[in-house]
């Protein structure tokens, strides 16, 4: 038993700063909570790690006259993978609205989507890697265009298990219905995620043809 | 009827037992480990100093190897600025942050838990490789090419971009709670103007580490790239670019001194109007010069690459963007002096820390000034010049402040004041040789003696100033020591301190030393920045201390309040103790031994037990979800 406060006469009041305490919720949802601050700051700081891995793009190339040296990488399953990804903001979007009302088999069926598109991606962008003609190590320029879409690779990845963790919850009804406050986060993670890929493929793909 | 004290300390305290050793989440108990722990780690950074020191006493003088000499300056480094600097600081934050605002814990607690322990096993980590003889032994800015595989074989490099990127993740998770909890979790009626100015400095330097740590992780994963899987980003005879890890290096570097010194600056800020008894004079200055100090910490990195061989308009942009940070110091200075200079000074020993420290800063400040020219940047580059900088920057301005803080708030940590006989003892010891140990490290700069070499020739007039910075750091740790001694002094004999001893006027004092689990037992109301000396500033009675909603409910509670004015918006459920935060920083250490050794099947196995343990970690209690 550790020492205990000083004795003192406690005059517990009914109102706080003029609030009424019996009407205060037990907890807020959206913007308000707590959670939906840590992801937004865990968000500022992922991207500014994608911000880093950018800068060292634009830096060793702006010292070298050809970059890439071997052209600018293959458009089409870039594009393919840019219209699933964006695209598959909408599903997660409307997830993250239905689950208020309760409807949790259409909650479900819509991250299932989320699910195909995401692992769509990653196969895609998987193939992409084994259709280059180099490897890693080949040059820095390599070592960069393997670095930033692995970066963004594992990022779609967390994104998915996160989802895969919802559907779990929702099939043991254990998801947060009254205030879904897990799921928001999951849905602005799963945003950004989006977000970061159209940068990278206006880097990666489309700088190098426009200068 | 159970009495309020005693229903709350039943829902906040935990029987003791080893699980609740390893699953605390309470704030007090995670920032008395992170002191304890960041001491540990300058006491291990103080004994490799002293073995430097020794090496260096005479020329030609042969205790270490140059090898072992590369491996000793560098954990001396590392031990220092990333895990005794910056922890350290985060440990009065992690205890005084909910006192001073009048919450009942942080806002993610077990966040909070998971970052001490990442803290803790990356510091495991690090000196894993040196026990085996395999620690770091580049420098702690480890300036490519020299740390490329071709030039550093060893593994020697990788436990350090391991451990350092093992170290962000402590850092980063830390300081989303420190700045959530300031701006949720504050007792109603304390809007941002009454913030005490310590959450200042701490909000600063957290988010100058969300933005400046990845630069970081991002050096460290493409050096550890380039040296286990043969990548180029720092080789140019693949394309990349040595000079592209010094800019990834100083972009979280700089801002990383500001990490480390204005949480410091804080402290002072809330010991000075105490002993100058009167309230701090302004205020607002003072609060946004901390706050610029932080922002312009992230345009100045080039400061620490004038010899590199940039185009002169870049290094007069970065020269001239450097003397601003002039400016906001300048404030915090004279904001202080004015604060004594209005007050009737009482010369406590944290007080003399306090004062010692300004008169540190000011040599600090006007050696970085001149080394912010680069004309003269040329001259000392890579001397000991920028060594006696660094060190009155760090320990001037990082240490002095810790040390006045622990006088000031160990009374409120372990109810037992500290021996002021043995304080003035011991302020005298340490200002006075570090003085004498750390200013003649300028004159062997200007004398030309280059930093990093692990002996010298006699005859180059290098011997005698050498001679005077040994002395001077043996009879500086002798001072350290003399604060150990205090601490265990004061846990058996000291005085019993009671709440407030120094009559001060912020929030942490007005609860019991030491605090209860729960620490107010009553939710505050705030109505000025002094919320203890407003009867006798004339102000009338704004606060309201004891009275307030008790918040004593089945579980933990507390207050969530309005971002800006502080208005009550809900009653927050605080999460229970967890071993999870334990079990996922075990996970991971094991993941980064398998990376550091190439054991892929361990760093596999780590990264899948990671996941399950967030997975266990987050899995919501059937009350949570229905409630």
């Amino acid at each position: 038993m550790a020492t205990v406060s000083v004795e003192r006469e406690h005059l517990p009041v009914e109102r706080v700063a003029g609030v009424p305490v019996d009407e205060l919720p037990i907890g807020v949802g959206g913007t308000a909570s707590t959670a939906w601050w840590g992801m937004t700051f865990f968000i500022i700081t992922e991207a500014t790690l994608f911000a880093y891995l950018f800068f060292s793009y634009y830096y060793l190339g702006s010292r070298h006259s050809e970059w890439p040296a071997n052209g600018a990488p293959e458009l089409k399953l870039a594009v393919i993978n840019t219209v699933i990804l964006v695209s598959s903001s909408a599903p997660m979007w409307l997830a993250d609205r239905v689950l208020g009302r309760g409807r949790i088999a259409f909650f479900s069926l819509l991250l299932g989507t989320v699910l195909v598109m995401g692992t769509a991606f990653l196969i895609i962008e998987a193939t992409e890697w084994s259709n280059q003609s180099f490897a890693p190590a080949t040059n820095a320029y390599s070592s960069l265009f393997y670095t930033i879409t692995g970066f963004h690779f594992a990022h779609v990845t967390l994104g998915l298990l996160m989802i895969v963790e919802l559907l779990y919850r929702a099939l043991v009804s254990r998801i947060d219905v009254r205030r879904p406050l897990a799921t928001r986060n999951v849905a602005v993670y799963w945003h950004f995620v989006g977000v970061v890929w159209v940068i990278l493929f206006l880097t990666i793909y489309i700088s190098p043809r426009v200068w | 009827m159970a009495t309020l004290a005693e229903r709350l300390e039943t829902v906040w305290e935990p029987p003791r037992s080893v699980y609740s050793t390893l699953a605390s989440v309470d704030h007090k108990v995670i920032g008395k480990r992170y002191l304890v722990t960041a001491f540990v780690f300058l006491i291990i950074g103080g004994v490799e100093a002293a073995v430097i020191r020794a090496q260096l006493t005479h020329s030609n003088e042969h205790l270490l190897s140059p090898e072992a000499y590369n491996q000793l300056f560098t954990m001396h480094g590392l031990t220092m600025i990333f895990w005794y600097a910056f922890p350290i600081l985060s440990g009065f934050s992690n205890y005084f942050f909910p006192l001073m605002i009048g919450s009942r814990d942080m806002a993610y607690p077990r966040m909070n838990a998971f970052s001490y322990w990442c803290f803790l096993l990356s510091g495991v980590f690090l000196y894993t490789g040196y026990a085996l003889g395999l620690g770091p032994d580049r420098g702690w800015f480890a300036y490519a090419p020299l740390t490329e595989r071709l030039y550093a074989p060893g593994i020697n490099m990788d436990f350090y971009t391991l451990a350092l990127i093992f170290l962000t993740i402590s850092g980063t998770v830390g300081s989303i709670n420190f700045i959530v909890t300031a701006f949720k979790l504050r007792a109603p009626g304390m809007s941002l103007g009454r913030l005490p100015l310590f959450m200042y400095g701490t909000l600063t330097a957290s988010f100058s580490i969300i933005f400046a740590l990845p630069s970081l992780s991002v050096a460290c994963v493409f050096l550890y790239l380039d040296r286990k899987f043969g990548t180029h980003f720092f080789d140019p005879g693949g394309g990349g670019s040595a000079i592209l890890w010094q800019h990834l290096f100083w972009i979280f570097g700089h801002p990383w001194v500001y990490v480390v010194v204005l949480p410091a600056l804080s402290f002072v800020s809330m010991i000075i109007p105490t002993f100058a008894r009167r309230p701090i004079v302004g205020y607002t200055w003072n609060a946004l010069g901390v706050v610029m100090t932080g922002v312009i910490g992230f345009g100045v990195w080039v400061h620490h690459m004038f010899a590199t061989g940039l185009p002169p308009m870049a290094m007069s942009f970065f020269s001239a963007g450097s003397m601003t940070v002039v400016i906001p110091s300048a404030i915090s200075i004279f904001v202080w002096l004015a604060t004594i200079w209005q007050g009737r000074v009482v010369p406590t020993t944290s007080m003399l820390f306090a004062l010692g420290f300004i008169f540190l800063f000011v040599i600090g400040g006007v050696s970085g000034v001149v080394t912010a020219a680069t004309p003269f940047d040329w001259a000392i580059t890579d001397t000991y010049f920028v060594v006696a900088h660094i060190h009155y920057v760090l320990a001037g301005i990082n240490l002095f402040p810790v040390i006045a803080a622990f006088y000031y708030w160990l009374p409120k940590i372990t109810g037992r004041m500290l021996s002021e006989r043995l304080g003035k003892w011991n302020f005298w010891v340490m200002f006075l040789s570090f003085n004498l140990g750390f200013f003649p490290m300028h004159i062997s700069g200007l004398l030309g003696m280059p930093r990093r070499i692990f002996t010298y020739p006699a005859g180059v007039g290098w011997d005698t100033v050498n001679l005077i910075t040994s002395i001077g750091s043996y009879i500086f740790a002798l001072g350290v020591l003399l604060f150990v001694i205090n601490f265990f002094w004061s846990l058996r004999y000291g005085a019993r301190a009671g709440d407030n001893p120094w009559d001060a006027s912020s929030l942490e004092w007005a609860t019991s030393s030491p605090p209860p689990p729960y620490n107010f037992d009553v939710i505050p109301t705030i109505g000025s920045r002094d919320p203890l000396w407003e009867e006798r500033l004339g102000m009338g009675k704004r606060s309201s201390i004891h009275e307030g909603p008790t918040l004593a409910g089945p579980g933990k509670e507390t207050l969530q309040t309005s971002t800006l004015d502080g208005e009550p918006v809900a009653i927050l459920r605080m999460p229970e103790d967890s071993i999870w935060p334990f079990i996922v920083s075990l996970a991971l250490l094991a993941a980064f031994y398998g990376l550091v050794a190439s054991v892929w099947g361990l760093a596999l196995a780590g990264g899948i037990l990671t996941l399950f343990g967030v997975h266990g970690w987050l899995w919501p209690s059937r009350a949570a979800v229905e409630a």
